[in-house]
């Protein structure tokens, strides 16, 4: 049994109810945070001067289908000065997979973000250009979900018209 | 007739009122010479100043997580590989690692060393390359056709070691695919001087380059600040000044008895990239020679029949030994990882390669999930280039030395 770090029971003293759980798997600190509570306790995570988690390191979600809510997105978090690592879980229902982007405090999220949005199907409410990014655009579904098939074959897309080519798309409107 | 500066000032600003400059837009990639793997970048020019940008990947999508749920715990390991294909065996390295966290086993320290001594190989290796093509692309071809040819010797280490040279698959669970051959060390010993010998060549060749220094001097620079805002991680956070690597913040494996310092750099600019790496690829050589004095004998597999593959003299020779391998490569008899979850993160050749594994008691990863190092860096270009100019591109793309295969997976 792996004993909990400071900042994580500190973290879980000062928002009571809104972290659902708190767990050392493998001697790794682990929060499950409120969708709600989720930027306040951000914003506490990255300026208080106890925890200084100021490297964002990764974003992704899983999709334990047979359980409910079904996804979990899985935050890491880093801090260079104290070297502690913190891996933030918001658990998400499967009619409503949809949570606040984290770009207000890690502007780095922002290609994580699209790509859960893109692989998972989970929305972020807030992000500033919440599009596919490893897919193509006329991509159905999202393949990362246990539900769809590796062998699912795609419809062909349709040859784009020149005048809406995504190089067209992609230049900002002046 | 000479005019003073002012006066051309004043004669540029007329112009350029006459003149209004028509903005005009740049596809460059998926493929272009001077894009080294496939991404492209969308540019909005005024004259030759870029105003805007965008950056399109995914060219390279495999569906590593979606095949990696499909693949046993061992099997899973080959698609490492093809994630950071310039040093897989760090990929491999750190897949495993996270294996065996959830497994709760250490490997002998024999295999340990083994697998930092080919780690390091595997990051001069990506450095030379990162600063062969870079350079490549300036106009100084020489430069790449020095590093192919050290890395030519790396490869030699890493072909001995596990028999290929670029699809390497060097461990597995519990420890690596086959123990260290005969006459390695000698091999290794032979390689680093002349690894080492290439670098210094490189180093009086381009370091004080006047030709160089102009072009890539004070171009996309990044603050400390703004690099750990942008997640940056590896030699391009630490040429912005701040002293982050995984080996010496979060050690792992042996690194906490290695001698070794951490380059850091001061602008932040290309150069700052490309001297932490020169450096960077000086300290790997000097961490391999440690890891050859210090390698104790001995196995390199845990000693649990339940993990590791057998010996063929068992195999071949009594019938236990025969049923172990079968075990080992059927369908829900090989490896059984308990159900949990873990993150391992090794330092790559980019920075943070971290693996987040669930487990949920099954044949294989129930999510593997693969933190790409250089994904942060190029979602930064646009940041870097703007207001640049259209040839400084290159040099920045160049320097953040972005895989495709580990940043599309």
């Amino acid at each position: 049994m792996h004993e909990y770090p400071s900042y994580l029971t500190e973290l879980q003293k000062r928002f009571g109810e809104k972290i659902e759980e708190i767990a050392m798997p493998h001697g790794q600190a682990v929060a499950v945070v409120q969708r709600e509570a989720l930027s306040d306790v951000l914003l506490y995570l990255r300026d208080d001067d106890q925890t200084l988690f100021d490297l964002f390191v990764d974003l992704t979600a899983v999709d334990y289908i047979a359980r409910q809510p079904r996804f979990e997105v899985v935050i890491q978090l880093v801090s260079i000065p104290f070297r502690h690592r913190i891996r933030m879980k918001v658990r998400l229902d499967e009619d409503d997979p949809v949570m606040p982007s984290i770009t207000p405090f890690y502007p780095a999220a922002n290609w994580f973000e699209r790509e859960c949005y893109d692989l998972y199907g989970i929305r972020f409410e807030g992000h500033p250009d919440l599009k596919r990014i490893l897919l193509y655009d006329g991509f159905v579904g999202h393949p990362l979900r246990k539900d769809y098939p590796i062998d699912r074959r795609q419809p062909r897309v349709e040859l784009r018209k020149p005048e809406v080519r995504r190089n067209d798309l992609a230049i900002e409107p002046k | 007739m000479s005019i003073t500066e002012k006066e051309f000032i004043a004669v540029a600003d007329v112009v350029e009122e006459e003149m209004p400059v028509q903005e005009m837009f740049l596809n460059m990639g998926p493929s272009h010479p001077s894009m080294h793997g496939v991404v492209r970048i969308m540019v909005r020019l005024s004259g030759e100043r870029v105003v805007w940008s965008d950056v399109e990947i995914g060219y390279l999508h495999r569906a590593f997580e979606k095949s990696c749920e499909k693949q046993t715990w061992n099997t899973a390991i080959i698609y490492t590989d093809r994630l950071n294909y310039v040093s897989p065996i760090i990929n491999n390295v750190g897949y495993c690692m996270a294996v065996e966290k959830l497994l709760e086993v250490t490997i002998p320290e024999r295999g340990e060393y083994a697998r930092v001594l080919v780690s390091e190989a595997a990051r001069v290796s990506d450095h030379l390359t990162s600063i062969g093509a870079a350079i490549m692309e300036l106009g100084a071809f020489t430069v790449f056709l020095y590093t192919m040819k050290a890395r030519e010797w790396l490869y030699e280490i890493f072909e001995a070691a596990c028999g290929a040279r670029v699809t390497t698959n060097f461990t597995r669970v519990g420890g690596l695919c086959a123990p260290l051959p005969e006459g390695f060390e000698d091999l290794c010993r032979g390689a680093i001087p002349r690894v080492r010998g290439v670098v210094d060549e490189i180093d009086k060749l381009i370091t004080r380059n006047r030709i160089f220094i102009d072009r890539v001097q004070g171009i996309g620079v990044v603050t400390a600040e703004e690099a750990v805002r942008m997640s940056f991680t590896g030699p391009c956070l630490r040429a912005s000044g701040v002293p982050y690597d995984i080996r010496r913040s979060h050690p792992y494996s042996i690194y906490d008895r290695l001698d070794f310092t951490v380059p850091v750099g001061t602008n932040g600019d290309v150069l700052d990239r490309y001297l932490v790496r020169m450096e960077e690829t000086r300290q790997s050589l000097h961490i391999i020679e440690q890891c050859l004095k210090q390698m104790p004998p001995g196995p390199v597999n845990v000693d649990d029949k339940r993990i590791t593959r057998p010996l063929k003299t068992d195999v071949y020779g009594n019938i236990e030994g025969l049923m172990n391998q079968f075990k080992w490569v059927m369908d829900n008899h090989g490896v059984k990882v308990p159900p949990g979850e873990a993150y391992m993160s090794v330092e790559g050749g980019n920075g943070e390669l971290g693996f987040y594994i669930v487990s949920d008691g099954g044949n294989g990863p129930y999510k593997c999930r693969c933190r790409p190092p250089c994904f942060p860096l190029v979602q930064a270009i646009p940041f870097m280039i703007k207001d640049h100019m259209i040839a400084d591109v290159i040099p920045v793309f160049g320097s953040l030395n972005m895989i495709a295969g580990e940043m599309d997976r």
